[in-house]
């Protein structure tokens, strides 16, 4: 789970199938040449296509090392005493911009990666990396609301969690205090990133109100609440209400109108990195459609490659669950590090879990 | 038997590698956290080493002892609970025929063969709204409803609804005296199997009734491991964060959840640390306690 709160354990990535993560762990050795090359790469679960490493090597002779991690802070943690050998690694925004002020990311020279061009440019400029400097834009994802349709019916705007109690009692949140904040602020016209004390208190008693008519704060089974009948309206990831929409059609996601705090990945080089040109090469090779597209049909998450799309299921492509219309995408914000300012966030979100 | 005094070289060799692995796997630990308690969180969640109380400044707020006080609170009700439910079954077993009695200590041990996450989301398959719970009243509900319209009273039933049984406090105390039933049973099962039983039936003879019998002579006589039991559970539950995440509702958070919290999401690895040391000395003062009750009348146990 994305910015995982209180669990080892996630699901967050579930969909990709599990069958890929062991094929591509058992990798290695086998290259097409005899290789003497290696690149070591650090990713999170389940989130490569089932001929990504393959290709690669049979296409460079380079062998891959992968390993994977389930959150974010296990990764860092892994860094914070310096680089132990990864060439290329896959944080998230916030994390991103986290690595870059712990001075942990190589600036990307992007005459190296001739596939950057790829990229949508809705993702060219975030706030977490401007000009993407220290990443390569990989996938995306949302959160936003899951609901039962034959209950609320259509549902387009986050006042339904905030400014209804229609649904009291039926409703739940994410346990994640990044995210719901994030969210709270964006519905009350702020960012989600904002450091001001009086909007974080906005934003607190905004949730304290809605938390008497929800069933609760739930780490990572809102999917579940839903499609077993105790909710019928959930904030929580696009990956985990995708999964729950394939079994149930009276199931659906969407990013209200207001628009929400995305997650978006990145490929990055951590200084430090054995084998620098293996990395480009790594990540040029990521980036190229067809092999990006790959990657997007087996892990159903959005791709931010623009040329991929063309080769990205049309059924994928029309799911509101994993890709969004281009004016939401542009009013939703991804997380970016607040430095010292999350101690106020915590903060505010004890007091919104002890009120 | 010889004394261990007399062959000091095996002592030593036996007693080398339990104690490495305490000081290496809990002590140094223990001492890295000691100290994280005191430093600063950098920008980017660093641990700056510094000499400063302000993370126990924070620790000490209203709204963190307010948690503390609810985790002691949801704790004491457990306890309480736990022990209604642990002393008889502990009873049961001890005077239980020797033949049965290790299948049922098996019993009381075996869920401890299952993973705790997996135990616990077996609680929220049964205790959710369309959880086995409701299936079950709702089928003795709809049993009766035909039961009574058959001799004429249609009505009498109304409509069958769901039980709220996930999701609050009351599923938290549930989830806990279930995770925490083993930690109580098992020293109290050991005392009282430890008792000589002819006291019981010297009260029994000199006519005590059972009740009598019971809180006069057994409960006393197994006091050592009723408190041991209880402790055990009333600390275990305390520092809890798994339970109240995954089966409480908006109001459930415990110390546990918040000090997770530092080590994850907040990053704040040095107020997180703060906080379980407020955890641990909470806990020494109440083994303190417990010990010296205790040494008053038959020294430490």
């Amino acid at each position: 789970m994305k910015n995982t709160p209180n669990f080892p354990f996630t699901r967050r990535r579930f969909l990709q199938g599990s069958g890929a993560a062991l094929a591509a762990v058992s990798f290695g050795g086998s290259g097409a040449f005899a290789a003497d090359k290696k690149i070591n790469v650090y990713n999170w679960d389940t989130y490569i296509g089932e001929t990504t490493l393959g290709s690669f090597t049979d296409k460079t002779g380079i062998e891959v090392q992968y390993d994977l991690y389930a959150n974010l802070e296990e990764m860092f943690a892994k860094f914070q005493a310096g680089n132990p050998g990864y060439d290329v690694i896959f944080p998230s925004d916030y994390m991103i911009e986290t690595m870059i002020a712990a001075d942990m990311l190589e600036e990307l020279d992007r005459s190296r990666i001739p596939n950057f061009k790829n990229v949508d440019e809705a993702f060219l400029n975030p706030s977490f990396d401007p000009g993407c400097k220290y990443n390569a834009p990989y996938f995306w994802g949302s959160v936003g609301i899951g609901y039962r349709k034959s209950k609320v019916g259509e549902v387009d705007s986050w006042s339904i969690l905030f400014d209804n109690d229609k649904h009291s009692g039926r409703m739940a949140m994410l346990a994640d205090q990044r995210f719901v904040m994030g969210v709270a602020l964006l519905y009350l016209g702020y960012s989600p990133n904002t450091t001001k004390q009086e909007e974080i208190n906005a934003a607190r008693d905004l949730l304290v109100k809605t938390k008497k008519h929800l069933k609760g704060f739930v780490p990572d089974s809102g999917q579940d609440m839903l499609i077993s009948g105790d909710i019928d309206v959930v904030m929580e990831w696009n990956g985990d209400i995708l999964k729950v929409m394939e079994e149930d059609d009276d199931l659906t996601y969407v990013i209200p109108k207001e628009g929400t705090v995305i997650w978006v990945d990145g490929l990055s080089i951590p200084k430090g990195a054995p084998n620098r040109d293996a990395a480009y090469e790594f990540i040029d090779h990521v980036m190229d459609a067809n092999v990006n597209a790959e990657i997007a049909n087996t892990i159903h998450y959005a791709t931010t490659n623009k040329a991929a799309r063309e080769f990205v299921s049309k059924d994928d492509l029309a799911n509101p669950a994993i890709y969004a219309s281009d004016e939401v995408v542009a009013k939703s914000e991804a997380l970016a590090d607040v430095g010292d300012a999350l101690p106020m966030y915590d903060a505010a979100w004890t007091e919104v879990q002890a009120s | 038997m010889e004394n261990w005094r007399n062959n000091r070289l095996v002592f030593a060799v036996l007693a080398l590698p339990p104690t490495a692995w305490l000081v290496i796997f809990f002590t140094v630990p223990l001492l890295i956290m000691w100290v994280y308690s005191f430093a600063e969180r950098g920008p980017q969640g660093q641990i700056n080493l510094a000499i400063n109380l302000a993370n126990y400044a924070r620790a000490v707020e209203w709204i963190h002892l307010g948690i503390i006080w609810k985790s002691i609170w949801v704790a004491a009700i457990t306890t309480l609970i736990t022990f209604a439910v642990g002393f008889p079954l502990a009873m049961g077993i001890a005077f239980a025929p020797a033949r049965w009695k290790n299948v049922l200590l098996l019993l009381v041990i075996l869920p401890f063969w299952t993973n705790l996450l997996i135990r616990t989301y077996a609680w929220i398959a049964v205790l959710r709204t369309r959880g086995f719970l409701n299936f079950g009243l709702e089928w003795v509900h709809d049993k009766l409803s035909t039961l009574f319209a058959s001799i004429g009273f249609p009505e009498l039933m109304g409509e069958f609804e769901a039980l709220e049984l996930l999701y609050n406090q009351k599923a938290v105390v549930i989830g806990l005296v279930y995770v925490y039933l083993p930690f109580l049973v098992l020293p109290i099962y050991a005392t009282i199997e430890k008792l000589d039983k002819s006291y019981l039936e010297a009260s029994l003879d000199l006519g005590a009734g059972h009740w009598r019998t019971l809180f006069s002579v057994t409960m006393p006589l197994a006091l050592p491991g009723i408190a041991s039991g209880c402790l055990l559970a009333f600390i275990l539950s305390m520092g809890t964060f798994l339970t109240p995440a995954l089966l409480g509702g908006t109001d459930s958070e415990m110390i546990g959840n918040l000090i997770a919290r530092q080590f994850s999401s907040s990053r704040d690895w040095p107020f997180g640390s703060a906080l379980s040391f407020l955890l641990l000395y909470l806990t020494f003062i109440i083994l303190w306690v417990r010990a010296s009750l205790a040494g008053r009348k038959d020294g430490p146990i």
